[in-house]
């Protein structure tokens, strides 16, 4: 267990040591990777080393990342900032948002120059045909199908009072991933989504913009938080960017990023460089990353496995005697398994000194990973005829010694097929830790299902089934040398 | 010969109840040192939990159990344990160990140098007529009446006061049963052993038994020589129990 710690501790401490001077965070939607891109070059160009962790998650991710100091600044926006993070009422002006988010040591740029409101779209001709032209005209055809994403289904500003509003009662309303909604648009599977009014699809796909004709979307003007504490280098970059970028340009920009799948090079056209791409030598690169990412991944996977195999092999052996603790192991760890992974994550960010980082990540997987171990540890134990128990009790073995010499080896079979369930589904779950930041092979999953990509996103998932594969076969290969020689004869012989 | 006369172990006035069920009732027995008693009865009368209250699987409900005079305790039954052989039926040798190391498990846990152990597992193999390569098998590997000498090994291994053997060929069949009977008869001969036997077979009891303690339900009914239990049934139940195994045997 302490070496365990340790190896953490380093792991942690690697991470620091490598650390850039600032570090920039972005939500998981194409402008957010833009604009954060831009911001860690302006950033670079002042003088001070900047990191950006692409596509954390969504705005509460992104915010505790801000104020726990994961991260030095992000991109967002005044009306996010003031239904979702200070959940203040619309007539609060921007200066007084500004003050508020001072109290908390957050300081806020002025706008960019573009208001990327929400907005509802819908295929132009079918819209035609309909004759819907506002909003409102939704109230004569409440079977369209929707499609909008799930931090839209739940916003203040979002689905929900709009709906009230315009009075409006749709039958189909689904929550889908955003980029994944224009697809679904696209084939038909959907007749109207939300929309982000600098959304480059909205052009390419030839979407109707619904127009918001009771006013009901606030504006949603760009703008960067930052910590207060920043460099001053930093602050100042930031600043420079105010009344930049008008919604002419950020629509180009998401084009591109788009087009290319690459948002440096959109963040290129910012800075008005230009926009090289080295063929040679991008397989190498991406060799490169997918062995960094799996790195990452297996370390992910290794802690928070051997973490669970730690406490998960006691806890069964607690959970193996009949009574109440015995009920009280099993129900727990079964009842954390049907929280979903994201939720889980979700859960724990908050927890002091766990925060944004891999090791709430890690903690997230260990908790996952002990209901196989423990119920297999406990099952095996409990088929233990009665007869060999009373053998080994009868033969004068202390309980403890009953436990190491008997029952685990002739548990052995149950413990580590527990074991190697655990770490399947672990290489897994590992994914998810890209949502908070942890890396992994879940990164490039995250970006290209942002992307609509899907090279990108088998960039992560060939490597994470491979991994699934070859842990499974290096358990295989483990049995043989864990399991007693007596145990196994025992299947091929009956 | 008033030291062999005392009694090794002593049960007085025992009973154990399982929730409701009243496996023995006041029980009274007495273990002579140096002697073969052997417990019979139909099945259910009580006889296995007599065997698992004096190695202290089971802690009886009211009485003492007293081995040496002394009562057996949770605070003393591991050491005791250590000098008490007990075989089951079908062996109970843990399978993922070999036929060897099952043998000399309790030896080599409790440290005893390691040419001793080798030349009491010689000795032992010797005694049941194992052959010393059978030792390196696997309990799957081995017949049923194999486990059974490799079972009496690991119970004699440690030289016990006291040999406990529950139904020790009740999953054999005849043929071997038969064979192993002569074997272990010779075999308690030779080691002047104090054995404690249970069966349901009566000509096993026979065969075996210097003392014969017929149960039923719960207590003994009679205790004797067979001679005893033949000439003076205390009870209608002993004859009938008596001839009820002797047609079974010759029909």
């Amino acid at each position: 267990m302490r070496t365990l710690l340790l190896l953490i501790l380093i792991w942690a401490g690697t991470d620091l040591a490598k650390a850039e001077q600032a570090m920039v965070g972005s939500k998981v939607f194409t402008e957010s990777y833009v604009l954060g891109e831009i911001a860690r070059r302006a950033i670079e160009n002042a003088g001070v080393t900047c990191g950006h962790k692409q596509g954390m998650g969504g705005t509460i991710i992104l915010w505790e990342a801000l104020k726990q100091g994961a991260i030095t600044a992000y991109p967002d926006y005044t009306g996010t900032i003031r239904e979702e993070i200070l959940k203040v009422k619309k007539e609060v002006t921007v200066e007084e948002l500004r003050t508020e988010l001072a109290r908390q040591g957050i300081g806020m740029t002025h706008e960019l120059g573009f208001n990327n409101t929400y907005a509802l779209v819908m295929n132009r001709q079918r819209a035609g045909a309909l004759g819907i032209r506002k909003i409102s005209d939704l109230r004569k055809h409440p079977d369209l199908r929707l499609g909008l994403n799930h931090e839209f289904l739940r916003r203040k500003d979002g689905w929900e009072p709009l709906a009230r509003k315009y009075e409006l009662e749709m039958k189909d309303v689904r929550g889908i991933d955003h980029m994944l909604g224009y697809t679904a648009l696209a084939n038909g599977s959907i007749d109207l989504k939300e929309a982000y009014s600098t959304d480059a699809k909205i052009a390419e796909n030839n979407l109707m913009v619904l127009e918001d004709n009771l006013n009901f979307f606030p504006a949603y003007k760009a703008v960067f938080l930052y910590r207060l504490d920043a460099d001053p280098r930093v602050i100042k970059a930031l600043k420079k960017m105010e009344g930049t970028i008008n919604e002419e340009l950020m629509m180009k920009l998401n084009a591109e990023a788009e087009r290319t799948k690459d948002y440096s090079l959109a963040a290129s056209l910012y800075f008005g460089e230009k926009a090289q791409k080295i063929a040679q030598g991008r397989t190498k690169q991406m060799a490169g990353k997918i062995a960094h990412w799996t790195g990452r991944h297996l370390l992910l996977v290794g802690v928070s496995l051997l973490c669970a195999i730690v406490v998960g092999v006691p806890l069964g052996i607690w959970a193996s005697k009949p009574g109440i603790v015995s009920q009280i192991i099993i129900s727990s760890t079964g009842l954390i398994q049907t929280i979903p992974a994201l939720a889980l994550l979700a859960l724990l960010i908050p927890i002091p000194f766990l925060g944004i980082n891999p090791i709430t990540a890690i903690v997230a997987l260990f908790l996952y990973s002990l209901l196989p171990i423990v119920r297999n540890t406990a099952t095996g134990l409990q088929d233990i005829p009665v007869p060999l128990r009373e053998s080994a009790a009868a033969l004068g073995l202390e309980p403890g010694a009953q436990l190491r010499k008997v029952f685990l080896p002739m548990a052995s079979r149950a413990i580590l097929a527990g074991i190697k369930t655990s770490a399947i589904i672990n290489v897994g779950s590992a994914t998810l830790a890209a949502l908070i930041g942890a890396g992994g092979l879940g990164e490039p999953i995250i970006s290209g299902l942002n992307l609509n990509d899907h090279a990108t996103i088998l960039e992560g998932a060939i490597p994470a089934a491979v991994l699934a594969l070859l842990v499974q076969f290096l358990f295989d290969f483990l049995d043989r040398f864990l399991i007693p020689k007596g145990l196994r004869l025992e299947r091929t012989v009956r | 010969m008033a030291e062999t006369n005392q009694p090794l172990i002593t049960l007085r006035s025992v009973s154990e109840q399982f929730g409701p069920v009243c496996a023995l009732q006041s029980i009274d027995l007495h273990i002579t040192k140096g002697r073969t008693t052997v417990l019979i009865g139909p099945s259910g009368c009580g006889k296995s939990t007599i065997l698992r209250l004096i190695n202290g699987l089971l802690q009886p409900t009211s009485g003492t159990v007293e081995f040496e005079g002394k009562p057996v305790l949770p605070a003393n039954v591991i050491e005791l344990r250590r000098r008490m052989g007990y075989v089951i039926q079908d062996g109970g040798l843990f399978p993922h160990l070999t036929a060897g190391d099952n043998v000399v498990l309790m030896a080599r846990h409790l440290g005893r140098p390691t040419d001793e152990i080798q030349r009491r597992v010689e000795e032992l193999c010797e005694l049941t007529r194992f052959p010393l390569e059978g030792l390196n098998r696997y309990p799957v590997e081995l017949s049923g009446g194999q486990r059974q000498r490799v079972s009496l090994m690991r119970g004699l291994m440690l030289k016990p006061d006291v040999l406990l053997l529950d139904e020790p060929l009740g999953a054999l069949d005849p043929m071997v049963r038969s064979a192993l009977q002569t074997e272990l008869k010779s075999i308690f001969q030779q080691l002047k052993q104090t054995i404690v036997l249970v069966t349901h077979d009566m000509g096993e009891a026979a065969y075996f038994g210097d003392t014969i303690v017929l149960m039923k339900q719960g207590r003994i009914v009679q205790q004797g020589s067979l001679a005893d239990l033949r000439e003076r049934p205390t009870e209608p139940f002993v004859r009938e129990f008596l001839n009820a195994q002797r047609s079974l045997a010759f029909p």
